[in-house]
C-alpha cells in the first residue's frame, strides 16, 4: 500500500498577476521515500504549509507536477482531487481543525460520510482509532473540552478513518510538550510500520532529528536548500 | 453494497450531520424559524380567509336567482310594482317570476344591520321571526324571546323568535331576520303591491342575456343583474380587500428576503471554516450542497408547515380574529361565524414557491461559491 509521491518543478504564486503577487513555493523537485516518514524544515514563512497543501490536493501548483505513483494529479477536476483528500491523503492540520459542537467520535467519522459506509462498521473503525490512539475514552466528549494532545490524537484518527496512503502533519508537535511530541513520534513510528508515507513539517529539532525520519527537506524562500537524509549520513 | 443503497446512507449521513449543524447554531436558526413561520402564517392566512370567502360568497350566490330586475327612480333603486312582474311573466325562457321583499334594519343595540326578508314561502308567522344564529349571539337571544323594533312610524313592533337558523350557511344566514309579509310591510311602511325587486328563474343559463335585453325593452325604467355579474362583483370585492392586506404583507416579504439573503450571503466565518474543513477532509463540492439543501430544506418545509398550519388554525378555527377586522368589514355580526374549510390546492402550491424555493435558491447560491473555492484557506 506504499504510495510515491514526486514534485516536479513546482511552483506557487499567490495573487498571481496583482501587484502583491508572491511566488510562495518557486520550483521544487522532490520525491517522497514510500513508505518512510519525510520532514519539511524551514523558516516561519518559507512555505512549508504551501507545500503541504499542495501534496495534499488542497490547492493546486500555479506551474509544475505533483504526481501520486507516476499518475499527475495536479491538473486533475474538483471531484477526483476531493475523492484523493478523502482516501489516498490524510491530513492532520496545525490547528487541528475540529469541528465544534460535535463530539470526538463524530469528527472522526466525517471524512467516511460521503462514502455512505454502514454506521455501525463505521462507528466500529473509528472508535477502534480512538483506543489506539490512546483517546477512545474520549470518544463522547465534544471537542471542545479536548486537551492539545488529545485534540491532536482527533485529528490524526480524523486523517486516519479511510484508511490513507500518505499522511500529512503540519506542524504536529507546535503545541505539545516533550512528553506529548515523544508520543507523537511513536504514533508515527507505527503508521510507518503499517508501510504508510509520510509527510511532516516542523521547526522542531526534536522531530528532525527523530530516529523515526527517513529524510529531512529543508525550504527556504520557496526553494529547497538541502535535502539530507539522516540515514545515508550516519552511516558516513 | 450496491451504489443505491450507499448513496442512500451518504444522504443519511448528511441529514444527520445538517440536524447536528442545525442545532449547534440552535438561537440563530430558531429566529430565522419564527419570523419565517410568521411570514408563511401572515400570507397563507389572507390566501386561506379570501378564498373561504369566495367559496361561501359561491354558496351564497348560488341559491341567488338567476336575474334580480330592480327599478331605478333618478338613478337610485326604488321599489319594483307588482304589474311589473306580470309584464315580465310573458318573456320566453323565463320560467318563475316572483317580488321579493328585503332590507336593512339598523340595531343601535349591537351597532349592526340585520338583514329582514320575507321568505319566498312566506311561512313565517305574523308576530315571529325566525332569526340567523350570529344575530342570536349578538342579543343573546333564544327561542321562545321577543325581538323589538321601532318602525317607520316610530311605533315598536315585538317579534317572538320562532326558531333559529342552523350554523352551517353562515355568511349566509348569519345576520338574517325573516318576518312575515304583513310584519314587514308594517314595519317600513311598505305598501300592498309593491316589492323591493324582482327575481327570474331561467332554466337556460345562455339565454340570461337575452332574456336581460327583453327585460330593459319590456321595463325601460328597470336594471337587470344578473348572477354572474354579482359573482364577479364579489370576487372583486374579495380580490380588492386582499390586495389590501397583502400589500402592507409584500412589505413584510420583502424585509424576509433581506433577512435571508443577508444570512445567506452573509455564510459567517464559522460556517466558512466549517465548509473549507468539510471539503479538506474529503467531502465533494456536492456533498456540501446536499448538506446545506438539506439545512435550507429542512428550515423552510418546516416554517411551512408551521405557518400553513397555525393559519388554517387561525381562519377556520379562530375565525381569524387578525384578518376579519379588514376582511370583512362590512358587518360586526360576521366575525361570529366560522368559515368552512376551503382550501385551494394551486394557491397552496404558489405560497410554497413563493416562499420556499427563494429561501433555498438565497441559501445555496453562497455556499456554492464557498465550495467551489480550494480548502488551503483552512489551513492558515
Ligand atoms: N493565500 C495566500 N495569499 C498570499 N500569500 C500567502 C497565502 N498563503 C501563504 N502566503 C504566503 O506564502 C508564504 C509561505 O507561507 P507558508 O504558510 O507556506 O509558510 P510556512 O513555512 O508554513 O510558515 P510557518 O512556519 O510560519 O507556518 C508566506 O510568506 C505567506 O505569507
Ligand atoms: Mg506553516
Amino acid at each position: 500500500m506504499t504510495a510515491r509521491v514526486e514534485l516536479v518543478g513546482v511552483r506557487k504564486i499567490f495573487n498571481e498577476g496583482q501587484p502583491n503577487a508572491f511566488r510562495a513555493i518557486d520550483g521544487v523537485d522532490l520525491s517522497l521515500p514510500a513508505g518512510g516518514v519525510t520532514v519539511l524544515a524551514g523558516p516561519s514563512g518559507s512555505g512549508k504549509t504551501t507545500l503541504l497543501t499542495l501534496i495534499g490536493c488542497l490547492a493546486r501548483p500555479t506551474e509544475g507536477r505533483v504526481r501520486l505513483d507516476g499518475r499527475d494529479i495536479s491538473g486533475l477536476p474538483e471531484p477526483f482531487l476531493a475523492a484523493l483528500r478523502r482516501q489516498t491523503f490524510g491530513f492532520v492540520f496545525q490547528r487541528f481543525n475540529l469541528i465544534r459542537g460535535l463530539t470526538v467520535l463524530e469528527n472522526v467519522m466525517l471524512p467516511a460520510y460521503p462514502l455512505g459506509t454502514p454506521h455501525r462498521a463505521l462507528t466500529r473503525r473509528a472508535g477502534a482509532l480512538l483506543q489506539r490512539l490512546g483517546v477512545g475514552h474520549r470518544a463522547g466528549a465534544p471537542v471542545e473540552s479536548l486537551s492539545g494532545g488529545e485534540a491532536q490524537r482527533t485529528a490524526i484518527a480524523r486523517a486516519l478513518i479511510n484508511d490513507p496512503t500518505v499522511l500529512i502533519a503540519d506542524e504536529p508537535t507546535a503545541n505539545l510538550d516533550t512528553a506529548l511530541s515523544l508520543a507523537f513520534l511513536e504514533i508515527v513510528s507505527g503508521l510507518r510500520a503499517e508501510g504508510r508515507t509520510l509527510l511532516l513539517s516542523s521547526h522542531d529539532p526534536l522531530v528532525r532529528e527523530a530516529s523515526v525520519v527517513d529524510r529531512v527537506a529543508e525550504l527556504r524562500d520557496g526553494r529547497l536548500v538541502a535535502d539530507r537524509d539522516p540515514l545515508a549520513e550516519s552511516a558516513q | 453494497m450496491t451504489e443505491l443503497r450507499r448513496t442512500l446512507a451518504r444522504q443519511r449521513y448528511l441529514l444527520d450531520y445538517t440536524v447536528a449543524s442545525m442545532s449547534r447554531r440552535r438561537t440563530r436558526n430558531l429566529g430565522l424559524l419564527l419570523v419565517y413561520v410568521g411570514m408563511v402564517f401572515l400570507l397563507a392566512s389572507v390566501l386561506f380567509y379570501s378564498s373561504a370567502l369566495k367559496h361561501e360568497a359561491g354558496l351564497l350566490l348560488a341559491e341567488a336567482p338567476d336575474i334580480v330586475v330592480q327599478r331605478m327612480v333618478a338613478g337610485r333603486h326604488a321599489l319594483i310594482p307588482a304589474q311589473h312582474a306580470e309584464s315580465l311573466r310573458g318573456i320566453r325562457g323565463v320560467r318563475v317570476v316572483e317580488g321579493r321583499l328585503w332590507g336593512y334594519h339598523y340595531d343601535p343595540a349591537v351597532r349592526a344591520n340585520y338583514t329582514l326578508l320575507v321568505p319566498p314561502a312566506d311561512d313565517v308567522e305574523p308576530g315571529t321571526a325566525v332569526i340567523g344564529p350570529a344575530l342570536a349571539r349578538a342579543r343573546g337571544a333564544g327561542i321562545g324571546d321577543v325581538l323589538s323594533f321601532r318602525g317607520q312610524d316610530g311605533t315598536l313592533h315585538p317579534f317572538r323568535i320562532a326558531a333559529i337558523l342552523p350554523q352551517e350557511s353562515a355568511l349566509a344566514s348569519a345576520d338574517l331576520f325573516l318576518v312575515a309579509e304583513s310584519d314587514f310591510r308594517a314595519l317600513f311602511g311598505i305598501p300592498e303591491g309593491q316589492y323591493t325587486d324582482i327575481a327570474l328563474q331561467i332554466p337556460n343559463p345562455r339565454e340570461e342575456r337575452t332574456v336581460a335585453e327583453k327585460v330593459l325593452e319590456a321595463l325601460p325604467d328597470s336594471r337587470p343583474i344578473l348572477r354572474a355579474e354579482m359573482l364577479r362583483t364579489y370576487d372583486a370585492v374579495f380580490d380588492w380587500r386582499s390586495a389590501l392586506v397583502l400589500l402592507p404583507l409584500s412589505g413584510a416579504l420583502l424585509a424576509f428576503a433581506i433577512l435571508a439573503w443577508e444570512k445567506a450571503s452573509g455564510l459567517s466565518a464559522d460556517e466558512r471554516r466549517e465548509i473549507g474543513i468539510l471539503k479538506a477532509v474529503g467531502w465533494e463540492t456536492g456533498d456540501i450542497l446536499s448538506m446545506k439543501f438539506w439545512e435550507g430544506g429542512l428550515l423552510s418545509l418546516l416554517a411551512f408547515l408551521f405557518g400553513t398550519a397555525a393559519a388554517y388554525w387561525h381562519v377556520f378555527g379562530l375565525s381569524a380574529p387578525l384578518l376579519a377586522p379588514v376582511m370583512q368589514g362590512w358587518s360586526v355580526l360576521y366575525p361570529d361565524f366560522r368559515l368552512t374549510p376551503a382550501i385551494d390546492a394551486t394557491q397552496l402550491l404558489a405560497l410554497f414557491c413563493l416562499t420556499v424555493l427563494p429561501y433555498l435558491a438565497a441559501t445555496l447560491v453562497p455556499v456554492w461559491r464557498a465550495a467551489v473555492t480550494d480548502p488551503d484557506e483552512v489551513m492558515r
